[in-house]
């Protein structure tokens, strides 16, 4: 009797250390996750704006982009699974060019995302890819900052491309029968991220007046 | 802690008990990211906060800590200090965020750090624990830079590439040359085997001879990174 009073009570006890620990430690990383917030936002929003500037001249526009924008929902043409927005660039309120959050679903870690810049006349002002999982000194060549060819990085060729020069059957990498370099050996995060600035060049012939049109703010 | 301890955790976790040559813990993320000499030292950097880190933890709570559920409570711990030392990163250290970001994750899933809280700071006092945290995770940074050293140099002739994204001001070397055409399987896994192998291969020998050229206790020829040696 007594030993299985003792067994309980060695478990219980055991278990609420347990418990206290699961609790500390998760109210440490909460308080961490709070403490640590408005200064990641607010540094994601700064290199998210530098970004923007790699993809569409600071000059080019006039407007305040980041509060101009149209929130896409679930759009699978631009690869977006949780939405995301389309910042919209005028000149004297002449529209210039718009600038997409996309996402290419199948980098080979996983989903790529990406900015893309398109101009009013359907011309690319470039990629830039703002998170990925690619293989760290394989795959990541995509990111500009870890290509290793610094003249030329790799997601350069497509600045200034438009489906009037290539037509979208071609928009491929090379392997699949279309005009695009890629390094071997890593295939795949290439062919992800042509495949996926070909879908958003589609997307911004199709719906270009519209997008400009929409309020701003408003969900498209 | 007196000298003599240190010196012990010093030449233990840089040398005599190397993580990646002697304990052969943590393989998986040491060949994934060894592709080049600066990915290979930052995961090797971000491993040396969090094992300091979390062996002081440990070390510190270890009286606290029943015997029978000491594992799930040390993942609990190191899980939640190696996602505080993401957070902080991403937030006061943005810039060396962006490069070391990817890997501070995979430091949960190397084994290395877990090995040493249960082989260690479980039994020893906080400071010392640090200290050997600090000493293998400074033994795995030296491996890392070479093995990352040798695959970079024959996957792409470079070495230090990306080191301009750590170190502003700095430019990576091209060691052979522009049109070094790229030899793939320096960069690529099975590569990784080899030039760790060739490694352990090294350190077996230096070891050998050490043991039987000199029946003293520890052997000062030949090894390098032995300078805090006795």
């Amino acid at each position: 009797m007594s030993d299985r009073y003792t067994a309980t009570r060695t478990s219980l006890r055991t278990a609420g250390i347990m418990i206290v620990f699961t609790l500390a430690f998760t109210a440490m990383m909460s308080q961490t996750y709070r403490a640590t917030r408005p200064a990641i936002e607010a540094s994601e929003q700064e290199q998210k704006m530098r970004l923007i500037n790699d993809v569409l001249p600071p000059g080019s526009y006039d407007n305040a982009l980041l509060e101009d924008f149209v929130a896409a929902g679930r759009t699978p043409e631009l690869g977006l699974d949780r939405g995301g927005r389309i910042y919209r660039a005028r000149r004297a309120g002449v529209p210039a060019a718009l600038v997409f959050e996309a996402g290419a679903p199948d980098g080979y870690g996983g989903r790529i995302q990406l900015v893309v810049a398109v101009g009013a006349d359907g011309r690319l002002g470039g990629v830039r890819v703002t998170a990925h999982k690619e293989t760290p000194g394989l795959g990541d060549y995509i990111d500009p900052r870890k290509d290793r060819n610094k003249t030329q990085p790799w997601i350069g060729q497509f600045a200034g491309m438009s489906l009037a020069d290539v037509a979208p059957a071609q928009w491929k990498v090379k392997r699949d029968g279309g005009v695009f370099a890629y390094r071997i050996g890593a295939t795949i995060s290439a062919r992800a991220v042509t495949n996926a600035t070909g879908r958003v060049l589609e997307y911004a012939a199709e719906h270009r007046d519209a997008l400009f049109a929409a309020s701003t703010g408003s969900a498209l | 802690m007196n000298l003599q301890t240190f010196r012990e955790n010093a030449w233990n976790g840089l040398w005599k008990q190397n993580t990646g040559l002697v304990q052969l813990l943590g393989l998986c993320p040491i060949l994934a990211v060894s592709t080049s000499v600066v990915n290979a030292v930052s995961l090797g950097l971000a491993t040396v906060v969090v094992m300091a880190v979390s062996n002081f933890a440990v070390a510190s709570l270890r009286n606290f800590i029943p015997y029978e559920i000491r594992i799930p409570v040390f993942i609990l711990i190191i899980a939640a200090l190696t996602t505080i030392v993401d957070l902080a990163f991403n937030a006061y250290l943005h810039d060396l965020y962006l490069v070391l970001g990817i890997f501070i994750p995979l430091i949960v899933t190397n084994c290395i750090v877990l090995a040493r809280v249960e082989a260690y700071a479980a039994k020893n006092d906080p400071v010392s624990s640090t200290v050997d945290g600090i000493m293998m995770g400074l033994g795995l940074v030296w491996l890392l830079g070479v093995l990352g050293g040798i695959r970079e140099l024959v996957g792409n002739g470079t070495l230090f590439s990306g080191i301009e994204m750590l170190i502003p001001g700095l430019a990576p070397l091209s060691v052979f040359g522009d049109d070094y055409p790229g030899f793939l399987i320096g960069v690529l896994p099975p590569g990784a085997f080899f030039a760790l192998g060739c490694l352990i291969a090294l350190s077996n020998r230096i070891r050998m001879r050490a043991a039987a050229g000199k029946p003293a206790p520890v052997a000062s020829e030949g090894a390098a990174p032995a300078s805090a040696a006795p």
